[in-house]
């Protein structure tokens, strides 16, 4: 396949990046810093991706520039046939309660934003035919919980629009995917203590290339996750209130 | 403002202060862990690196509890390959195995590893390793063309045999405190076929395993010996010696080998658990499977370099008080008088060795503090108890007395006296640093114990 990527230099994305290069298939790198950019298409050429893998600018905080990575994506590519968004922003519920300017950001980002550049990438592939969109979102947005009530809040919008595309846009050759990761050992986890079933990127990666290649609408990752949220989320809401989970 | 305290934006990328320790979970300290896929930013505020805490000892350790360390793990990319040379060039973060998994299905392999795929390539650099192959190959560090070195000031310096060359020897061997590794840039090796060639021998005591452990080295690349030196006479100095090298296109099976199956240990185990008797049986059984299997045979390769990583987190077998492991070297002479006499020391000190590994060291590196020298190595494992740390002392007169030297990468109980006496190189390598940090800002629990830092 052919793929552009948003978010593939850090965290789960790099590894999402490395395991669809490790298979072969064509990258294009979209992101906000050229030297990191640079980094990861070489790091992604050595890991089995046709080369060159070539990488363009785009910033999820300037709506401008991403029909042009898009294109440019397109033109280095001939075609695409997915468009894969890692990029987003964590912040703990602690600092985001003291600090309104970080509340902002997060919202944006992880919304506004990531929405506008998911209608971009629709448009691009339903343009060339249809292809798949698949986009992290998160476990945290399935039910509102005290220790992300924010951060879960972006993630549920973005979850219920990703289904609401997928709804509309099926039968012209959309495919969407959208991803909940449960806990991730990444930097941004760096220290924390894992929870149980924690996973590492790379395993996240395989899950989610196969859901990729198969075009499977919703997963979760590690898949036990689907269990645990089908529990929580018919939890009662007197016993949520009570547990801190 | 000191370097120790990470501020407002880099903490968002460090932890809260959580535990630390190396691989044998002795001593244990505390520190903020900070972490980032660009490593030039996160380790401007830290006062050492840390890549996957194989270090036995204290080499990962802050000097004070609660300072700020940078975990190297993110920065993991592989940054350039050349198939003419066969240089490699990655950040210093990258993990063994990901080089293995991605350059062994093409016939490459590192030129040296250590005994576990689960190191980064700066941890690497830092305690220069060495491995089965020592005798033929030398130190990984013989094989680094360049590195790249964010020193305590801050400034980024390539340094290689030509460039810098004093700071470059400073570092190989180093155990992180000439500056944080960013890069790393070394020769990888063309292997035949991703398959090994191994023939195992026994031995009924030390003297016949250390003269056949030297013949060996003449004719194969690899080799280790592993001994029982816990098991009371006939047992005590029973042996086995691994011999290997890779197989030829012809020999191989024509299929790659499969990734190996892992098993963790959970984190129950308390620490009497692994008590003497269990492991004298186990050590028996071992000997008496291996005395079986002494034709040669095509191996996988990770069941011959990593034997213990199809154990993952097996250190927790020894239970929260943790394990040390003594690794040192002694010079060898014709008849190995004083090896024999050591192996002895061992048994009047009743040192619980779990785990005895020796090796065949080959020429010595340029590392200012590199381990290896010509000679033989021993690698024991042993419990931590109330006298664990008088066996250590007792051991290292000994040692010094033979001119031989310890390994910093395992060592956790090494007086600052004692490797002192043994590491006549250590005034250079003191040297260098002062020039590069004069204020010791890069420092660790290591250099606080055995270089008198200020804490
Ligand atoms: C089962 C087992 C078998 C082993 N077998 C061998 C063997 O056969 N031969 C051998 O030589 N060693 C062996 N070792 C030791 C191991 O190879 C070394 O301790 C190695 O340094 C560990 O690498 P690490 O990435 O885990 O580093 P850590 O343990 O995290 O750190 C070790 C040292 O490297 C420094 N360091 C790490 N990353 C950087 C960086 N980016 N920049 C600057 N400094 C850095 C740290 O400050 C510290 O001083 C073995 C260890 C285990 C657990």
């Amino acid at each position: 396949m052919r793929i552009a990527l948003l978010g593939a230099t850090r965290g789960m994305g790099r590894a999402v990046a490395r395991e669809l290069a490790r298979r072969g298939h064509s990258l294009f790198l979209l992101g906000r810093n050229e030297s990191e950019l640079e980094r990861s298409a070489k790091d992604l050429e050595i890991h089995g991706a046709p080369s060159p893998v070539r990488h363009f600018r785009c910033d999820l905080s300037e709506p401008s520039s991403f029909a042009p990575a898009l294109e440019a994506a397109i033109e280095a590519l001939h075609r695409l046939d997915a468009v894969v968004v890692t990029a987003g922003i964590f912040a703990s519920q602690d600092d985001l309660e003291n600090d309104s300017a970080l509340t902002a950001k997060l919202l944006d980002t992880n919304f506004t934003q990531t929405i506008l550049f998911c209608e971009a990438a629709r448009k691009c592939l339903l343009a060339g035919g249809g292809g798949t969109l698949c986009v992290f979102s998160s476990v945290a947005g399935e039910r509102g919980r005290k220790p992300v009530v924010l951060y879960g809040a972006t993630k549920a919008g973005l979850t219920r629009y990703l289904e609401g595309l997928d709804h509309r846009f099926y039968h012209q050759g959309l495919r969407v995917v959208t991803v909940k990761p449960g806990f991730v050992r990444t930097s941004m986890t760096i220290g924390l203590k894992p929870p149980p079933f924690a996973a590492d990127p790379h395993d996240v990666a395989r899950t989610v290339v196969r859901a990729i290649e198969r075009a499977r609408p919703v997963v979760y990752v590690p898949p036990i996750w689907a269990l645990v949220m089908a529990v929580i989320r018919w939890l009662p809401r007197w016993v949520m209130r009570k547990v801190n989970f | 403002m000191t370097s120790d305290t990470p501020s407002n934006t880099e903490l968002r990328s460090c932890s809260p202060v959580v535990p630390v320790s190396g691989w044998g979970r002795f001593p244990v300290s505390e520190a903020h862990l900070c972490a980032g896929e660009r490593l030039e930013q996160v380790a401007r505020h830290t006062v050492l690196s840390r890549g996957l805490g194989r270090a036995y000892g204290d080499a990962a350790l802050p000097a004070t509890p609660g300072e700020a360390l940078t975990s190297t793990l993110f920065a993991d990319r592989l940054l350039s390959f050349d198939p003419e040379s066969g240089i490699l060039r990655a950040e210093a973060g990258c993990p063994l195995w990901r080089i293995i998994e991605v350059f062994l299905p093409r016939g490459w392999f590192p030129p040296v590893t250590p005994g576990t795929k689960f190191v980064t390539l700066g941890g690497m650099v830092a305690a220069d390793v060495h491995g089965k192959m020592h005798h033929s190959q030398g130190t990984f560090g013989r094989h680094v063309v360049s590195i790249l070195l964010q020193v305590a000031d801050g400034r980024v310096i390539e340094c290689s045999p030509e460039h810098e060359a004093e700071l470059f020897d400073a570092t190989l061997g180093g155990m992180g405190l000439t500056g944080h590794i960013l890069e790393v840039a070394f020769r990888m090796h063309k292997v035949p076929s991703p398959w090994i060639v191994e023939q195992t021998e026994t031995f009924a005591d030390i003297p016949s395993l250390l003269a056949a452990l030297r013949d060996a080295g003449e004719k194969w690349p690899f080799t280790v010996a592993w001994a029982d030196l816990l098991n009371p006479p006939p047992h005590f100095g029973r042996s086995a010696l691994m011999k290997g090298r890779w197989a030829e296109p012809h020999e191989a099976p024509s299929h790659p080998p499969k990734p190996k199956r892992t098993v963790r240990v959970p984190a129950l185990f308390p620490s009497w658990f692994l008590q003497t008797w269990m492991v004298r049986y186990f050590n028996r059984l071992y000997l008496y499977r291996a005395r079986r299997n002494q034709k040669p045979r095509i191996v996988h390769p990770e069941s011959f370099f990593y034997p213990l990583d199809a154990l993952l987190d097996w250190n927790r077998l020894y239970g929260p008080r943790g394990f040390t492991q003594y690794q040192c070297v002694l010079p060898a002479e014709d008849g190995f008088e004083r090896h024999i006499r050591f192996v002895h020391r061992l048994r009047e000190l009743a040192a619980p060795v779990f785990l005895a590994v020796i090796k065949d060291c080959g020429a010595e590196g340029r590392g200012l503090l590199s381990f290896p020298r010509p000679g033989i190595s021993y690698a024991l494992d042993m419990p931590m108890m109330a006298r664990t740390q008088a066996i250590v002392d007792a051991l290292n007169e000994f040692v010094i007395a033979a001119g031989g030297r310890v390994y910093l990468a395992k060592d956790a109980l090494t007086r600052p006296e004692h490797f002192r006496l043994m590491e006549p190189r250590l005034q250079r390598f003191l040297a260098v640093r002062d020039r590069w940090d004069p204020q010791h800002r890069l420092h660790s629990a290591l250099a606080a114990r055995l270089f008198g830092d200020r804490r």
